[in-house]
């Protein structure tokens, strides 16, 4: 003890209070206040905007349809992603590319497509809605467009895990009786599980938070295809400032309790490499 | 449990990996697989292991055609060279790995798992870190974890794949009797696969040296050792001086001496590539006609052997010669001191007019002595 570690690179101190200052201003500050605004809301205005059905049923369609959205990419990214990683074909990497673009694509752009496939007279809508699926202007909307914008996170983040994913160890896992399916159960998926919460997260977080392309393909009804998002925006455009403010306060909190969540999940899942010898 | 490999071939993209290999391994009996890198070995470790496919011949254990069986299904224990071993279990739980997998019929119960799993940790000196991941061990207790979680599943045959590769010198040397003993009270018919001769000769029964997909040589450490079969075996293993012959009028002649009837039939004259080992080489302070006159250039001191470099003008090359330290010590040897080479022991093989040496037509000369 007593003894100063060393550093390779010099500077901690002010490198950290550098760090500390700009996730101050960029981070903290708007969200201080963002509260601060809320709290100008009384008890029983609480109360109101709480008890209201239609704010109840925005946030459940905003985190439910996050939850399942988040879900759905973290499944088909890491099919994606292993193909991407695994094999070989021609257009691999034109495809890799693709990946990236509901990164770019402006999400008004994205809400906007989407809708023209998925309308009752789009072009895939069209078929859809013979066999009882709606999806433009119904809650499944909002689901398609939070699986476009969440899409990316969790193929990026797990591509670079599964490139160094140590095939020796399946072929350990097959010689030793395991089937293919033992094999990704038992030895990939625990491999992946720590990198697949992070992308997870990320795209859980993007999707809760998505408003552009949403608010397209939605149909915004009360009650059934409306985010919460779009009530704060409404609520704004009634100069309610107190209540936009509390709404978001409490999409904050959701949102935190989520994220906290994952990352003690995460930290149980990776509880294997957090000691090196 | 004989298993009897022929005539595999195995192609990658233009490159052949394993050209027409037969080979049988006995029951019990522990085979190096022996070569420089790209010299098929490991494509034939993984054939056995069911991990890689020959394009063509056969893998048969005793009537059981082995190449129809499925890796999972050939109860095989596989050991690589950089573990492989599951970082998200401990090491208890990497050990029952392959008792847990096993379909409820075939599985033992939890307790004997427990028991057996305890039982090889003790076997591999590992007992007091089954709860331990594998992040936090060295590189020879995960290779020891390694192998036993091969052993668990009770193989017929274990594989090797450079088991020592990855780790230092020392633990490398300590590991490798230990798995020399583990192998003998085991007698589990063992295959490895290594680049390093020294381990290879000291620790398999039988050393098959491989080169461009081809088997070389196939025999105990002593025969490959003592008697190299072809060129690249006299060149890959140990030290060899290359001296080249020459023959006319049914002699053969190295460096303007005789050394002595040409023993190839055909009285051809052509020549012929000589190989010595330093250990055969007699070096005299003595002026005589007997041997090549060389100069002592340098003394390479390394404990208790001694090699020589001798300048032989002759031969218009330079051969190594070993001797023990001390006796170098008892002739007081110098460095630029005048001396007198005779070789003992010869391998040859007679080259055809391309330059291309016959293996089939070695032999072994010892030069005598004209005193």
């Amino acid at each position: 003890m007593g003894h100063k570690r060393r550093r390779v690179l010099p500077g901690f101190g002010i490198s950290l209070g550098y760090a500390l200052t700009y996730l101050g201003l960029i981070v903290l500050l708007p969200l201080a206040a963002l509260v601060w605004k809320a709290s100008a809301l009384d008890f029983s205005g609480w109360l109101q905007l709480l008890s209201a059905p239609r704010t109840l049923a925005a946030l459940k369609l905003s985190f439910g349809g996050a939850l399942i959205a988040a879900l759905f990419n973290a499944v088909a990214g890491l099919l994606v992603t292993w193909v991407l990683v695994r094999y070989r074909f021609p257009g691999r990497r034109l495809f890799d590319a693709l990946v990236d673009l509901p990164f770019a694509l402006p999400t008004a752009v994205a809400g906007i497509a989407l809708t023209a496939i998925y309308a009752p007279n789009g072009w895939l809508g069209q078929y859809l809605l013979p066999l009882g699926i709606k999806i433009a202007y119904a809650p499944a909307g909002v689901l398609v467009a939070m699986i476009f914008v969440g899409f990316p996170y969790v193929v990026r983040t797990l591509q670079p895990v599964l490139e160094t994913l140590d095939r020796d160890v399946e072929e350990a896992a097959e010689s030793l009786g395991a089937t293919r399916l033992q094999t990704f159960v038992r030895v990939i998926v625990p491999a992946l599980l720590p990198t697949l919460l992070t992308g997870f997260a990320l795209a859980l977080a993007r999707a809760v938070g998505e408003y552009g392309s949403v608010i397209f393909i939605a149909g915004n009804i009360p009650l059934r295809s409306e985010i919460a998002p779009l009530l704060i925006v409404q609520k704004l455009e009634q100069f309610d400032y107190a209540g936009a403010a509390a709404l978001g306060t409490v999409m904050l909190g959701f949102s935190l309790v989520l994220l906290v969540a994952i990352a003690l999940l995460q930290r149980w899942s990776g509880r294997w490499a957090e000691r090196a010898a | 449990m004989t298993l009897e490999l022929s005539h595999l071939h195995r192609r990658y993209a233009g490159f052949a990996a394993l050209d027409d290999v037969s080979l049988c391994i006995e029951p019990g009996e522990f085979l190096a697989l022996l070569g420089p890198s790209g010299s098929g070995k490991t494509t034939l470790l993984r054939i056995l292991a069911g991990l890689d496919y020959p394009d063509s011949g056969s893998v048969r254990q005793n009537d059981r055609d082995l190449l129809a069986v499925d890796a999972r299904e050939r109860k095989v224990g596989l050991v690589f060279q950089h573990y492989a071993l599951f970082r998200h279990l401990t090491v208890s739980e990497n050990v029952a790995f392959g008792l847990r997998i096993r379909p409820r019929k075939s599985r033992p119960g939890r307790a004997e798992i427990n028991e057996r799993v305890e039982r090889l940790l003790k076997r591999v000196q590992l007992d007091d870190l089954g709860k331990r991941y594998t992040s936090q061990l060295s590189g020879g207790q995960r290779q020891r974890v390694a192998l036993a979680r091969a052993l668990a599943v009770e193989p017929d045959l274990l594989l090797l794949d450079e088991p020592f590769g990855a780790l230092d010198a020392q633990v490398r040397v300590a590991l490798r009797r230990w798995l020399r003993n583990l192998h003998e009270e085991l007698g589990l018919t063992s295959v490895f696969v290594t680049h390093d001769q020294e381990e290879a000769l000291e620790l398999a029964d039988r050393v098959a040296v491989m080169n461009r997909g081809r088997i070389e040589q196939i025999g105990t450490p002593e025969a490959i050792y003592q008697q190299p079969a072809t060129p690249f075996v006299c060149e890959f293993i140990g030290k060899n001086n290359r001296i080249p012959l020459q023959r006319a009028n049914g002699v053969l002649t190295g460096g303007q001496r005789q050394l002595g009837a040409d023993p190839w039939p055909g009285n051809a004259v052509g020549s012929a590539i000589g190989y010595v080992r330093p250990e055969h080489l007699l070096v005299s302070s003595t002026p005589s006609t007997d041997g090549w006159a060389a100069q002592l250039r340098h003394i390479y001191l390394a404990g208790g052997v001694a090699h020589l470099e001798l300048d032989v003008p002759a031969l218009g090359q330079v051969l190594e010669a070993d001797m023990s330290s001390d006796e170098v010590a008892q002739r007081g040897l110098q460095p630029g001191q005048s001396l007198v080479v005779q070789p003992r022991l010869i391998t040859a093989f007679p080259l055809d007019a391309r330059g291309a040496a016959d293996a089939a037509a070695r032999h072994v000369l010892q030069p005598q002595a004209a005193s």
